[in-house]
């Protein structure tokens, strides 16, 4: 799971108004080298969650020094776009689980893919 | 890539070991997935430096097209683990680091917090059967708000005239790209509407 798809997911654990962010709890992390494409890091960007994305950063150990408040004028600011980069799609948990933030519930990371179905219980 | 290029990749990508029949896993055949793809690619430009998802991935043949034809990310969909793994494996053989997937049921997937978050969708829905009807119009459903550009998804020939009215009254714009000749699913492209709140 890259950290671009993860400021994506949410819980959908019944009775739950916030399932988001999912905290991450991870025992592997890899980093898989990928083509840096300025454009569409530039692109992703205003639609990110950006405090979810730092946070995630921070808790796996790659947030770099990424300013918790989302800078003005990125689209030229190459370095800045690299970290970004590095941290969407580079960055992946292989092992681990998330953790829906109000009601508790973990759902298991495996492979670099993450589970989110839901037992009958909790759908 | 050239498209004869593509399709012998897509040749070499493993499909489902022991194809879960309720599920309606069958692949798209690597022909169609490549021809698809290059039209998704070449004549409208929904591919390239993209980001897109792939609804019911399966195998992952569309997946690993979009990613051979240089989407930012393509991220897959599917409910059943087998299938995954399956893909997690081609996409190691391949090489292609520019995939990310994730396991879920599409029916009881609340699209919203999703809404607009990808450029594309593509995607081969199940066509529902006797015990899941209406599958294909949820993942139409969910891929329509998804998608802040295009959703391009096969379908059965027989079932257009209740695409097209549908795709009406959701206020979507839907095309026709391709036949497939063989009584083989035809291909749509829908439209989303700046203008309109889906
Ligand atoms: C027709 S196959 C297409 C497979 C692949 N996209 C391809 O083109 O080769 C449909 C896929 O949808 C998946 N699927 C069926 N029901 C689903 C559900 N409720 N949620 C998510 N995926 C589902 C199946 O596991 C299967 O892989």
């Amino acid at each position: 799971m890259k950290l671009l798809t993860h400021n994506m997911l949410t819980s959908h654990v019944k009775g739950v108004t916030k399932g988001y962010p999912l905290l991450i709890k991870a025992t592997e992390v890899k980093v898989n080298q990928l083509d840096f494409n300025p454009q569409f890091v530039s692109r992703m960007i205003p639609k990110l969650e950006w405090g979810a994305l730092v946070q995630a950063a921070e808790d796996l150990g790659y947030r770099q020094d990424l300013p918790g408040e989302l800078i003005a004028d990125y689209e030229q600011n190459e370095e800045f776009l690299k970290k970004v980069h590095r941290v969407l799609l580079e960055v992946e948990v292989m092992e681990g689980c998330l953790k829906c933030p109000e009601s508790g519930r973990e759902f298991p990371i495996t492979k670099g893919i993450p589970n989110m179905l839901l037992n009958e219980d909790d759908a | 890539m050239k498209l004869k290029e593509l399709e012998s990749c897509l040749q070499q990508v493993d499909t489902f070991e022991e194809p879960k029949i309720l599920l309606e896993q069958y692949p798209t055949s690597p022909h169609i997935a490549a021809c698809m793809l290059y039209t998704i690619h070449n004549t409208f430009g929904d591919i390239d430096g993209k980001l897109v998802a792939d609804l019911g991935c399966g195998c992952g043949v569309l997946s690993l097209g979009a990613a051979m034809l240089d989407a930012g990310l393509c991220v897959g969909f599917d409910i059943d683990s087998d299938a995954l793994d399956i893909f997690r494996r081609n996409a190691e053989e391949f090489e292609i680091p520019s995939l990310d997937l994730i396991q879920c049921d599409l029916c009881c997937l609340n699209a919203e917090v999703y809404a607009n978050r990808f450029d594309t969708v593509i995607m081969n829905p199940p066509f529902g059967t006797k015990h899941n009807q209406g599958m294909d119009m949820k993942f139409l459903r969910a891929a329509l708000t998804m998608a802040e550009t295009a959703v391009y998804s096969l379908h059965k020939t027989s079932t257009r005239e209740h695409i097209q009215k549908k795709a009406k009254d959701w206020g979507v714009k839907m095309e026709v790209i391709a036949e497939l000749r063989y009584d083989l699913p035809a291909s749509y492209k829908f439209h989303k509407k700046k203008s309109v709140n889906l």
